[in-house]
């Protein structure tokens, strides 16, 4: 089997590239007509990135508006053993959709089509390029949504979502993206087409939908999605509570988990992070605070009452020097617009910043904040945390200049410690941005060799030649025997 | 010696003597739809299953790990039965953080015991299936079994955040975690909910744990027909009520759990009348929320013409709710001869329960209809008899069942049959379409086809 090199780690993979099959274009383009493949350099250069801190440009992008013609592409593909990526939006955060070893991509926003809008039953099936926000905004009359709010839920795709098994701050009570995921249809590595799980969302048999959302790409490409729609509380309030430190912030949500307060969202922003999104965004986040809590109580008025009185409570015991209760919609709105903005808030800072994401058990807050103040020191960075407090999900933000590759070394450094730390804790890798290119080489900290082989084999059940994704989730040896991404196979096209 | 007595000291030879039983009597008991063991081995750490795993690959003996066994005739028979493996040593709570909600448990661990556990902290686990007294975590995760929860709760795969289990290789392996919200690799945890022990043999298992609740309230609806009950679910659907548990109960459920009660407490029996159908709904939450649902419910109620809508005492609701929650045992022991299929629909109506009825009917069969929360409807159909043309005519019944619920664009699944009727049903080869995608699963699992072979349909 014919392999391609990769380097050992993302930030320079250089995979030896075969360009696209001349007749491999000729042929996408005869198939899906020209304006839906692209194959020059000027316009693939846009396909290389995502939100990731990592690059990978693919040799071919094409945008298919059918089921059909995904089927077609990959067969297609598999013709010429071209690797396959697939991407939505291209806002993920660990290079999921990123063509690692070259290939074609397949740009599913063309396949952007709500198909059945079933209110009586509370589902929607979509295209996987359907924005994720525009699920909500169609079902908003009947007081209807779909709950899971990733931070670019206006830009980002349903496809990514399932992909990744997205999350987002309203998580924490509604759970992530697989929760409200009750049918898939998939194009296989082989281009079969096959239905998993059911409308009603209960499988017959193993829990397929389970494994697939959340496989980054990895075991088949998504072109339909039955998805839960929730019913719209109703009644929310919304809590701003100013803590002088961050150890007090910290010690309030610790305190409001362990009293089973759950609250359908629950926010921290540190005083670094909040001062400069104030600066940009003018939310009404305090200046000269140590850190905020963005808490929401949500559910029936008689139920919200209450719990909005216990989470003040509790902030108030942690010494919290202020808690106020967003007045109307708008200032909801302006708050939370301060959070969901906060990443674009720090590109005034600095050309580049490293989202980062870790996952601990929430009674151990306290103690990761304080040594990621400590590992920021140690490498030299102002290290800021905007995050999703309640399920201990951690993005600390290292600010970075790209084009000085060893402060992008050192931000990788301090990145690396930051995790390793979560897995001392009880936590892992990735809560919500996937392994992906990023983090492949760090499964091996939390897995072992029995559960990665257990893992491989599951993928080659479904995706037996890496054709699909290749070079992602699995760590990649040095000498690449598992890699297993594979050159274009050269094909006489008068054979 | 015999086979048996050979497995049995080799078995030993892993685990140690007193850990090994090969009685007839032992064995009868592990047999699941007659299919006897040669040897029963309780392993008492992961390790030794781990071993023992590893010992039925170098012989080519299938494998069944078994909990309290209330389950295990659930799925089709089993192909083969060498090694029952029985997990109810392994029953230690590895890891509990109260303060993280999360918790860490061993697959033997008995539900009820679990529960006295969590409730000394003020926590529980949703896991609210039949048999409660007895079943273990594990077995309630491999079964799949709905819990009556669910409506609130939903399904283990809402809140199982990892796994640990031996796989077909005879190394232990795990997937997920200990914290609430991951993302780290395949969730291959959530293939094990349901897989009936055909992937692995669960050793411990990781959940997210709940907060009980405040204050708890019930209330039992009661309409002249199906229609009525039906109108009273959406009302509750489209008004966003959180309900813990919401039942719709045919007037031929009602009977059989009124029959049951009637032995125990008259009082509760006759909130169940003849010939009603019954909505039962429970409810948790802070005492002004728990008032405020009642007062919706009967407002509901009065909306879609019940008859009565009345409040549940707390000893009532304990007892009504509790008979619910086993439901599925009264069931599937109500009469000589029964089948209980598990449907669901993407939307059940008036006509779909009709048509259910009348072909049970037809058949001179009689049956019972419960659609539990969130849309899964138990289709029981008894027969007074257990001869030939008994069963001929439950698996043909059961057939008609499935084969209407696919013209509805749902899927039936047979939760419990005799060995005959399960026989027949297996004959017509009704496979989900996703079959070859979930034989491809099995095979990376359990390469060697020890694990349970025969027993998810598609003699997985």
């Amino acid at each position: 089997m014919p392999v391609r090199s990769v380097s050992h780690y993302s930030g320079g993979v250089t995979p030896q590239r075969t360009p696209a099959n001349p007749s491999l274009i000729r042929e996408m383009k005869a198939l899906l007509g020209s304006t839906n493949v692209l194959d020059q350099p000027e316009d693939l250069i846009l396909y290389e990135y995502d939100g990731s801190v990592e690059k990978g440009r693919p040799d071919l992008v094409v945008f298919p508006h059918s089921t059909g013609e995904v089927s077609q592409i990959v067969k297609m593909a598999n013709k010429y053993e071209f690797p396959i990526v697939g991407r939505g939006a291209g806002t993920g955060l660990s290079g999921g959709a990123l063509a690692r070893g070259g290939g074609v991509m397949i740009v599913f926003a063309r396949m952007n089509k709500i198909l059945e809008l079933d209110i009586e039953n509370r589902r929607a099936v979509v295209q996987p390029g359907v924005v994720n926000l525009d699920i909500s905004r169609a079902v908003e009359h009947a007081g209807l949504y779909f709950a899971p709010d990733p931070s670019s839920a206006k830009s980002c795709t349903i496809g990514g979502n399932v992909a990744e098994n997205a999350g987002g701050p309203h998580t924490l009570a509604y759970g992530v993206t697989a929760n409200h995921i009750a049918a898939l249809e998939l194009v296989l590595p082989d281009g079969q087409v096959v239905r998993i799980g059911s409308y009603q969302g209960d499988p017959t048999g193993y829990d397929l939908c389970g494994l697939f959302v959340g496989s980054e790409g990895t075991l088949a490409l998504v072109t339909e999605i039955t998805v839960k729609l929730s019913c719209a509380a109703e009644a929310v309030e919304t809590i701003l509570a100013v803590f002088e430190s961050i150890d007090d912030a910290s010690e309030a949500v610790v305190e409001i988990t362990a009293k089973g307060i759950t609250p359908a969202a629950c926010e921290m922003l540190d005083g670094w992070t909040l001062r400069v999104v104030e600066d940009y965004i003018h939310a009404g986040f305090p200046r000269d605070s140590g850190a905020v809590l963005l808490l929401e109580v949500e559910g029936l008025r008689e139920a919200v009452a209450g719990q909005a009185a216990a989470v003040a409570e509790v902030c108030q015991r942690c010494r919290a020097r202020e808690v106020r209760l967003a007045k109307d919609g708008h200032e909801r709105d302006l708050l939370w617009k301060g959070r969901k903005n906060a990443f674009g808030a720090l590109g005034r800072l600095a050309p580049s910043n490293y989202v980062l994401d870790g996952v601990i058990p929430r009674s151990k807050l306290p103690q990761a904040l304080q040594r990621i103040r400590e590992i920021g020191q140690q490498h030299g960075f102002e290290i800021g945390n905007i995050f999703h407090a309640g399920d201990g999900n951690l993005h600390p933000i290292v600010l970075y200049d790209p084009r000085d590759q060893k402060q992008f070394e050192k931000a990788k450094a301090a990145a690396q410690e930051i995790i390793r730390m979560c897995l001392e804790l009880g936590g892992a890798l990735t809560g919500e941005h996937g392994v992906g290119m990023e983090k492949n080489q760090l499964m091996p900290l939390l897995f072992t060799e029995a559960d990665l082989a257990l893992m491989r084999r599951v993928h080659d059940a479904c995706n037996p030649d890496s054709l699909l994704n290749p070079g992602k989730i699995f760590p990649l040896s040095k000498g690449c025997g598992e890699v297993r991404i594979k050159k274009a196979k050269e094909i006489d096209p008068k054979a | 010696m015999t086979i048996t007595a050979n497995l049995a000291a080799r078995l030993g030879q892993v685990i140690g003597i007193p850990g090994v039983r090969s009685s007839p009597e032992e064995l009868a008991a592990h047999a699941a739809d007659g299919i006897l063991p040669q040897a029963i081995a309780g392993p008492a750490t992961a390790e030794q299953v781990s071993e023992l795993v590893r010992l039925a690959l170098t012989e080519n003996l299938a494998i069944q790990a078994f909990g309290s066994r209330s389950k295990c005739e659930m799925g089709m028979p089993p192909a083969r039965c060498d090694i029952a493996l029985d997990m109810t040593h392994l029953r230690e709570v590895a890891h509990y953080d109260a303060g993280d909600l999360t918790l860490s448990v061993d697959a033997g661990m008995p539900l009820r015991e679990l529960a006295d556990f969590l409730s000394a902290h003020g926590q529980f686990l949703p896991l609210a299936v039949p048999c409660f007294e007895n079943t273990t975590v594990g077995g309630a995760v491999a079964s799949g079994i709905d819990s009556a929860l669910r409506q609130q709760y939903g399904s283990a795969r809402d809140f199982l955040i990892g796994a640990e289990f031996v796989d077909g290789t005879g190394r232990l392996c795990k997937s997920g975690g200990r914290v609430v919200k991951n993302v780290t690799g395949y969730d291959l945890h959530k293939l094990l909910i349901g897989s009936l022990g055909t992937l692995g043999v669960i050793t411990r298992l990781n959940f997210r744990t709940f907060p009980l609740p405040a204050a708890s309230g019930a209330c039992l609806a009661r309409f002249r027909d199906c229609n009525d009950a039906l109108v009273f679910r959406r009302a509750i659907d489209r008004k966003g009520l959180p309900l813990a548990d919401l039942e719709i109960l045919s007037p031929g459920t009602s009977e059989i759990l009124r029959a049951i009660l009637e032995r125990t407490d008259a009082q509760v029996a006759g909130l169940l009348p003849g010939g009603a159908w019954c909505a039962y709904c429970s409810y948790e939450g802070n005492p002004p929320v728990v008032a405020r649902i009642t007062s919706e419910l009967k407002r509901a109620g009065q909306d879609a013409d019940a008859s009565e809508c009345i409040g549940l005492e707390k000893s009532a609701d304990e007892q009504l709710g509790g008979m619910l929650r086993e439901a599925y045992e009264w069931l599937r022991w109500a009469s000589r001869a029964t089948i209980v299929q598990r449907v669901v629909l993407p939307q059940v109506t008036r006509r779909v329960f009709g048509e259910l009825e009348r072909m049970a009917a037809g058949a001179s069969l009689r049956s019972s209809l419960l659609l539990r929360a969130g849309g899964v409807l138990y289709v029981s159909l008894f027969a007074d008899s257990e001869n030939d043309a008994a069963m001929a005519s439950l698996a043909d019944v059961a057939l008609k069942v499935s084969a209407v619920v696919r013209q509805n664009h749902g899927h039936s699944t047979i939760l419990h049959a005799s060995v005959p009727v399960k026989t027949r049903v297996a004959a017509a080869r009704i496979t989900p379409p996703d079959e070859s995608l979930q034989l491809r699963i099995k095979r990376a699992f359990d390469p060697c086809h020890i694990f349970a072979p025969g027993r998810i349909v598609g003699a997985i």
